[in-house]
């Protein structure tokens, strides 16, 4: 028989036959057997493209293109022009209103909802299977990168495809690893950053349970750019079947020489470890993070120097999180240009978020950058649960802050939610109804942020204390206005003077329900003497 | 065996490839079908292994070589755990959510021996893998 180098697919869903598919169908068949390529081009009728409003729709694959209202007149110039010379019908291209045309599938805005890069295997394979992950093009990116790549060429790509750091802190990854690389040193360290914590966040152990080979390949690549021979996991112990699965999947990398020396008959030698974390929320941050792998109470240091220059044991140590990694394989295999082309301007590729709180689609989203909030709460989380008022999500986790009804539409990527005062954070999005009372939310991450507080810095480890006893006195119906001043004045102190990233992010939950959700801080107030001076104490006023 | 080159690795990949390519298209050949289980941390705690152990206990019974039942991780539909996904071969994979241990009986019947999917159970793939 002979082989099939290209397929015609046409939509034999009911929309389409309305709208003459069976007579384009026909008419494909018909010309591609006149012009004698019956052999090596198939028409097959599929099922329905779910784009019912733009048919009959026809796909040629592998070539990924799709034709939107293909008239059975237009048959003659699909096989003519795209089959016969190989060049694009551009006319039948999908016009997305006031953009350019759009000739891919996975462009089209119907489909973009949800695209799983990081996620792209959970679910799909079995974990403790390494075959089966090797099945689906597991480890050929690193066997692309050992055997065709210099390091400075890995590096590049990574640069390139405009990954950044997926636990919150938005810093691309590939600078990160040119600065470790350049680093002069007979020892260096990659460490994976699996120490989740924000309340409600799961998307790394998911990636971890789901597929923990994607996140030791990826290791490896790093490895190999920046210089280091060792890896380590740094996971909360409290992730015991993520931990198992790491376990199982180093031990068949290590039998199949994917972990190990001289990988690839390459002279790469890399092998990972795994370091248990208590589940401080502060570990998270990297340098509490090497501190705790050392032994040591984790708490964080000053920076600089930072762990790119002097990190585990004093040497050159690489941190990025189990999402930034899960990132890496698709890129080398699939180019930078890629995963570039997905995504915002500064924002590229996918983000991995965990719904949570008053939807009804509680779950795991994986959405494009530039996706809005509107498009993930509503569209693919399925709205508010009991069919209740959307009021607030909070993105971001502890650190970050609320976004409103009017904010729904901003598209995510890291400078447009931290514009609107909220934050990329790890990927946590809580949403709340018309029912929640916010400085009840304000006060519950700020219980959070007050317990995790390592207590290395005064304004942190007080602060957070008063606050949070400030807004019991509020929530209790005891507080005046002056406490509200003071929660407000102490939150900017906290802000400006912590050591680390949770003390610098602790009282944004009370910053943002106070610029929006005022009236219900007053709510709590029977103080009415003051209450004519309320504009005195209003946030931003 | 330890891999050392592209070569050795890709034919690796090929020999495995009937592990995976009933799941995303129902392409394969054999007769061979697949229960593909939800058991990350979420599944399990929402009842997955009772429903696995229900699937293999049922599949042994009844004596259904042909069926495999694989544990997988969590494909995010958290509100629907457990999840079980069938793929049989020629067919598009079929996705269920909350199959507790008493739907298990009547996936078997009616959608594995039967061919016909149990409509109230299914879940839709909103999702494109890259």
């Amino acid at each position: 028989m002979a082989r099939t180098r290209t397929n015609i697919l046409i939509c034999g869903g009911t929309g389409c036959i309305a709208s003459d598919s069976e007579k384009v169908q026909k008419n494909l068949e018909l010309i591609v057997k006149a012009r004698g390529y019956g052999d090596e081009v198939k028409v097959i009728k599929t099922g329905c493209f779910g784009f019912c409003e733009q048919g009959p729709i026809v796909k040629i694959e592998p070539d990924d293109v799709f034709y939107v209202r293909v008239g059975p007149k237009d048959a003659r110039e699909i096989v003519d022009e795209h089959i016969v010379k190989g060049r694009i019908v551009d006319r039948l291209l999908y016009r997305e209103p006031e953009k350019g045309k759009i000739d891919k599938q996975e462009n089209i805005p119907f489909y973009k909802k949800q695209l799983r890069i990081a996620l792209r295997n959970c679910g799909l394979i079995n974990p403790e299977d390494i075959y089966e992950y090797i099945a689906l093009g597991g480890y050929e990116a690193l066997g692309k990168a050992l055997t065709q790549m210099s390091r400075d060429e890995v590096i590049d790509e990574i640069k390139k495809s405009g990954l950044r750091g997926r636990g919150g802190g938005g810093f691309p990854t590939g600078v990160k690893w040119e600065i470790t690389k350049k680093q002069v040193s007979d020892k260096k360290f990659i460490i994976c950053n699996a120490d989740e914590g924000d309340p409600g966040a799961f998307m790394d152990r998911s990636i971890l349970e789901g597929d923990p080979h994607n996140v030791l390949e990826a290791m490896a690549i790093g490895a190999y750019a920046i210089g280091a021979n060792k890896g380590i996991i740094y996971i909360r112990a409290e992730y015991p079947l993520a931990i198992s699965r790491l376990n199982t999947a180093i031990k068949q990398a290590r039998e199949l020489g994917l972990l190990g020396t001289g990988i690839f008959g390459s002279d790469f030698n890399f092998d990972i470890q795994i370091k248990y974390g208590a589940g401080a929320f502060v570990c998270g941050e990297e340098t509490a993070l090497i501190n705790s792998c050392e032994g040591k109470r984790g708490e964080p240091n000053y920076r600089p120097p930072y762990p790119a220059e002097e990190g585990f044991w004093g040497y050159p140590t690489n941190v990025n999180n189990v999402e930034t990694f899960a990132n890496i394989a698709p890129i080398i295999i699939k180019g930078s240009q890629w995963f570039s082309s997905i995504g915002t301007e500064k924002s590229k590729g996918t983000k991995v978020f965990a719904l949570a709180g008053k939807i009804n689609n509680v779950g795991l989203v994986e959405v494009p950058m530039g996706t809005t909030l509107r498009e993930i709460i509503f569209d693919i989380g399925g709205g508010i649960q009991g069919g209740k008022k959307f009021k607030a999500v909070q993105t971001g986790g502890p650190s970050g802050g609320v976004l409103i009804e009017e904010q729904l539409d901003t598209p995510i990527d890291y400078e447009s939610l931290t514009e609107k005062g909220s934050m990329m954070g790890s990927g946590g999005m809580i949403v709340m109804d018309e029912n929640d009372n916010m400085v009840k939310i304000a006060k519950f991450y700020l219980e959070f942020t007050m317990d995790e507080s390592c207590g290395r810095c005064t304004p942190c480890r007080i602060g957070t204390k008063r606050m949070y006893e400030l807004l019991c006195k509020i929530t209790d119906k005891k507080g005046t206005l002056n406490d509200i001043d003071a929660l407000k004045q102490l939150g900017s102190m906290v802000k400006g003077s912590s050591l680390c990233g949770l003390g610098q992010t602790a009282p944004n939950p009370i910053i943002s329900t106070m610029k929006y959700f005022w009236e219900e801080y007053l709510g709590f107030i029977q103080d009415n003497e003051h209450l004519s001076e309320e504009g005195k104490y209003k946030y931003g006023h | 065996m330890k891999i050392k080159t592209i070569e050795e690795l890709k034919k690796i990949r090929e020999e495995h490839y009937e592990k995976v390519n009933l799941r995303e298209e129902g392409d394969s050949i054999t007769d061979k079908i697949e229960v593909m289980i939800g058991m990350a941390t979420c599944g399990i705690s929402s009842g997955a292994r009772e429903t696995l152990n229900a699937f293999v206990d049922e599949i042994q019974k009844e004596k259904l070589n042909h069926v495999k039942v694989v544990p997988v991780g969590c494909i995010g539909y958290c509100h629907s755990e457990p999840t079980v996904q069938v793929n049989k071969p020629g067919e598009k994979p079929v996705l269920y959510g909350n199959v507790k241990p008493d739907k298990v009986h009547s996936i078997i019947e009616k959608h594995i021996k039967g061919g016909e999917p149990i409509k109230d159970l299914v879940l839709e793939m909103n999702f494109e893998r890259a």
